[in-house]
């Protein structure tokens, strides 16, 4: 399949020129292509920041919801449909920070859901603050003698949360992202893709060069399978381990453990009412 | 001697006490089961500490010839399993109340009430059973026996209860009750007690249920098939039922990390087709304002079950209080269209919790079940709810091409489809947006948006539930109540002889009934009855009317306002002219 097909025409995408988000896009449109999944079998789920406003940038159903509720409204429509592609995408403030409690428990339910992380290590939306990956000392309008709080490990939390799928991908290299995204789709039960990307505007420290040289290819003898291995890397850095850190298979998926499932795969807005369901109720409480 | 029902009343009014986790539930279970098998009206409430061990709970049953239905003060009989009876009880003993308790155990703690103390020695006969842990069988048996229930019926309950335990449990607890039933026979035998209860009409194949259930089964009749809450004080027991019944109704369940993601999870899944809700008190539904707001913009239904109780913050967990109706009516920013339904009874917590599910999907809103601690613990016996001719409206279109998710359309309400449902896409935002559900800053559009939102409201008026008026229709004046105040009024004005008074009661409080100013202009003297510090409803009217009800009977003690209490502060406000 074409990624055109994802393309949306006569938009104003609202990126700064230079914008690792472009890649990503990129990235996403061409893993979903290659996946051979149409726009209409895509849910695209965001919340508030630069990344967020990618579901308005290309073709899919989309959510543009609340900051930091996206991967919340995901896992609500992949119970409700499981026939769909649900990827819920979002930037380092907007998933780590808004969001984190609902990302710690997302990871722990596994939802059949992607979650691409775009990882700048700073705010773009409201202009330059610290994110909660900005590393110590990072100089801010508001953290004006440098971030004092250690930064957030997305996937050192994600491995020990015993998220299904752990990866790490870097804007700057579309070929590489787009395979790490596209298993990540793949892959059934939660997935995270920490995407680092630069941020032209606000971030003159963790810029393309300092990615460049700060990542570095998992090395082929990696077993994702192997969760202290992928817990070494998930520490490492900088420089960091891109690619697929850890994978485990064979778990089930949160929608498939609910009651609505039990006898009945159809999704649930194309069901028909069963009154009976209630009446056998009623009569028992005689 | 004591006669029951006393002088001029048709029921006996029963409160059982003791220490959580001592067993008050089950005696609750037993004779709560029993008398509605033997043919009573029956009506139970509990009323328990935020603790899960030890301090002192309660639960009031009301025994009737007729349909019984509201909380009263008097106590007619009280049995405490333990002492430290606390002051709530204490002050309600009058010189009509029977204390059955066991001396050993409670000693002179009732020598100083005007109550007349019985000894029954309760402990020693669930000792002789097979231990302490069957004090409460006795005692259930006790009162069995005084209300002249055949011992075969909650003996059945026993056995059934204890179905899975050995015979020796089994055989402990039948003993336990017989001896209860044994020591009544003495107190009936030796003419100090007489119970007659009149049974003119048997309810036979009605339901015994509360609140909670009542708003459960309506909203599965309703067509839920999602919630995702997280537990809070009182209204847990929705989310427990649902998971209880989640695989045969076909309900997926979830208990989320806190209420922002519940409310969350319930969008997610109505953007998908989901007929969702959830259920929370008045702190989670702060939490979930900005989902209120976001519900609002991107105009998914959703149905948010509200039990209340006391705030501002924690408030007093395990109480009663009818004050989070300002922020059902009021929650989440913006101009935000939606219903608010607080049912005053278990029938209308059954139908409205079903008619929600509905009307959401109809004009794409939130809408609220407002119902408290007290109505969701209170049981009584209704008809079994007639399901016949409920339907469920989903209200959907398939996305064809050129579907547009918020096409202008005049009614305020566009056609909703899914992903999934037609091959065109189905997008929304929390942002303005177009009429694709893109983001747009185009002002122009951002009023033609907010206008077609806001003509819904037209729609849900026109389906608003009119408010229930009793009493005269030449009424001199008029007692105006909403939600769980419903039968409590009704009993104080039936007791209170005010003939040229009458009762009007909202089941739904929001929007507002347009006739509401005209049944209120009619009176002379106009009073709200409120479980709230400042007469939140009689404000919402004077904010949607321009009326003012200056008389407000108000109450906030995180107990529930009594039939006696209502009927004396009734009587001092429309008797005073005269």
């Amino acid at each position: 399949m074409d990624h055109r097909i994802y393309d949306l025409e006569g938009i104003d995408i609202q990126w700064c020129p230079g914008c690792g988000d472009f890649q990503i896009m990129e990235a996403l449109k061409k893993a979903l292509a290659g996946l051979d999944l149409p726009p209409e079998k895509v849910v695209l789920f965001s919340g508030i920041g630069q990344a967020a406003k990618l579901p308005h940038f290309m073709k899919g159903h989309f959510f543009n919801g609340l900051h930091g509720r996206s991967i919340s409204n995901a896992t609500g429509m992949k119970v409700a449909n499981r026939e769909m592609t649900v990827i819920a995408i979002g930037g380092d403030g907007d998933m780590y920070g808004e969001g984190g409690n609902h990302f710690i428990h997302t990871i722990r339910r596994n939802p059949d859901i992607t979650n691409l992380v775009h990882n700048n290590m700073v705010y773009g939306l409201t202009k330059g603050q610290a994110s909660p990956t900005s590393p110590v000392g990072f100089k801010t309008p508001v953290q004006v003698d440098g971030v004092f709080s250690e930064p957030f490990n997305p996937v050192a939390v994600a491995v020990a949360l015993g998220a299904s799928f752990v990866a790490r991908a870097f804007s700057g290299n579309v070929e590489q992202t787009t395979g790490v995204i596209k298993r990540a789709i793949s892959h059934r039960g939660y997935a995270l893709v920490d995407i680092f990307q630069p941020c032209v505007s606000f971030n003159k420290v963790n810029t393309f060069s300092w990615f460049k040289k700060n990542t570095f290819d998992l090395p082929a003898d990696h077993d994702p399978s192997d969760r202290k291995a992928a817990m070494v890397r998930a520490l490492e850095g900088p420089p960091y381990p891109v690619g697929v850190i850890f994978e485990s298979t064979g778990r089930d998926t949160f929608e498939d453990s609910m009651g609505c499932y039990f006898s009945d795969d159809t999704p649930l807005f194309r069901r028909e009412y069963r009154p009976e369901r209630i009446k056998d109720l009623l009569v028992s409480l005689q | 001697m004591f006669r029951f029902p006393a002088e001029g009343k048709s029921d006996i009014s029963l409160v059982l006490c003791g220490a959580a986790g001592q067993g008050v539930q089950t005696v609750e279970e037993i004779l709560v089961e029993s008398l509605k098998k033997a043919g009573f009206h029956v009506f139970a409430s509990r009323e328990y500490m935020s603790r899960v061990r030890g301090g002192n709970n309660s639960t009031e049953i009301r025994v009737s010839s007729e349909r019984v239905r509201a909380f009263v003060d008097r106590i007619d009989i009280l049995l405490p399993l333990n002492g430290g009876v606390r002051q709530n009880i204490r002050k309600r003993i009058s010189s009509g109340t029977l204390i059955l308790g066991d001396g050993e155990e409670l000693r002179d703690e009732f020598a100083e009430t005007e109550g007349t103390f019985q000894n029954v020695p309760l402990i020693e006969k669930g000792q002789e059973s097979g231990g302490p842990v069957y004090t409460g069988v006795v005692a259930a048996g006790l009162i069995s026996g005084l209300l002249g229930i055949d011992p075969d019926v909650p003996g059945g309950f026993l056995r059934e209860k204890f179905s899975s335990r050995s015979d020796e449990v089994v055989n402990n607890n039948l003993s336990a009750l017989e001896k209860g039933m044994e020591l009544a026979r003495h107190f009936i035998g030796s003419g100090k007690i007489l119970v007659e209860i009149p049974r003119k009409e048997r309810p036979s194949g009605e339901i015994m249920i509360n609140g909670s259930d009542a708003v459960s089964l309506g909203a599965l009749a309703g067509g839920c098939d999602f919630i995702s809450s997280y537990p809070m004080s009182p209204a847990t027991g929705v989310l427990s039922f649902m998971a209880r019944h989640a695989r045969s109704a076909g309900v997926a369940v979830e208990q989320a990390e806190d209420e922002i993601a519940a409310i969350n999870m319930a969008l997610g899944a109505s953007y998908g087709g989901a007929r969702s809700m959830v259920s929370t008190s008045g702190g989670g539904l702060s939490l979930m304002s900005e989902g209120v707001s976001l519900a609002g913009i991107t105009e998914l239904p959703v149905v948010l079950h509200i039990g209340q109780r006391p705030g501002p913050a924690t408030g007093m967990a395990t109480r009663t209080e009818q004050a989070d109706l300002n922020l059902a009516v009021f929650c989440g920013h913006g101009d935000i269209p939606r219903a608010v339904f607080a049912p005053g009874s278990i029938e209308r917590a059954f139908s409205l919790s079903q008619v929600a599910f509905n009307l959401a999907d109809e004009f794409q809103v939130p809408v609220f079940v407002l119902t408290d601690q007290y109505f969701l613990d209170s049981f009584y016996n209704v008809p079994i709810f007639d399901i016949s001719g409920l339907r469920v409206e989903r209200h959907l279109v398939e996305a064809r091409p050129g579907y547009r998710r918020y096409e202008d359309a005049e009614s305020g309400v566009s056609p909703r489809s899914v992903p999934g449902y037609g091959e065109e896409l189905v997008g929304t935002d929390s942002h303005e947006h177009d009429e694709v559900g893109h983001v747009q800053e185009d002002s122009d559009l951002r009023t033609r948006m907010v206008d077609k939102r806001l003509r819904k409201r037209n729609g849900i008026l026109e389906k608003v539930i009119p408010p229930v008026l009793a009493g005269p229709d030449h009424y001199r004046n008029l007692v105006v109540t909403w939600g769980s105040m419903y039968h409590i009024v009704e009993e104080a004005l039936a007791s209170a002889g005010l003939e040229d008074t009458a009762h009007l009661h909202y089941d739904q409080v929001y929007p507002l009934h347009p006739d509401t100013f005209t049944y209120l202009e009619r009176a002379e003297k106009v009073v709200a009855v409120e479980g709230n510090a400042t007469g939140q409803f009689a404000d919402l009217v004077r904010r949607e009317t321009g009326f003012l009800i200056e008389d407000r009977v108000l109450w906030y003690s995180g107990l529930q306002i009594s039939v006696e209490t209502v009927t004396e502060r009734l009587l001092e406000k429309l008797r005073q002219e005269e």
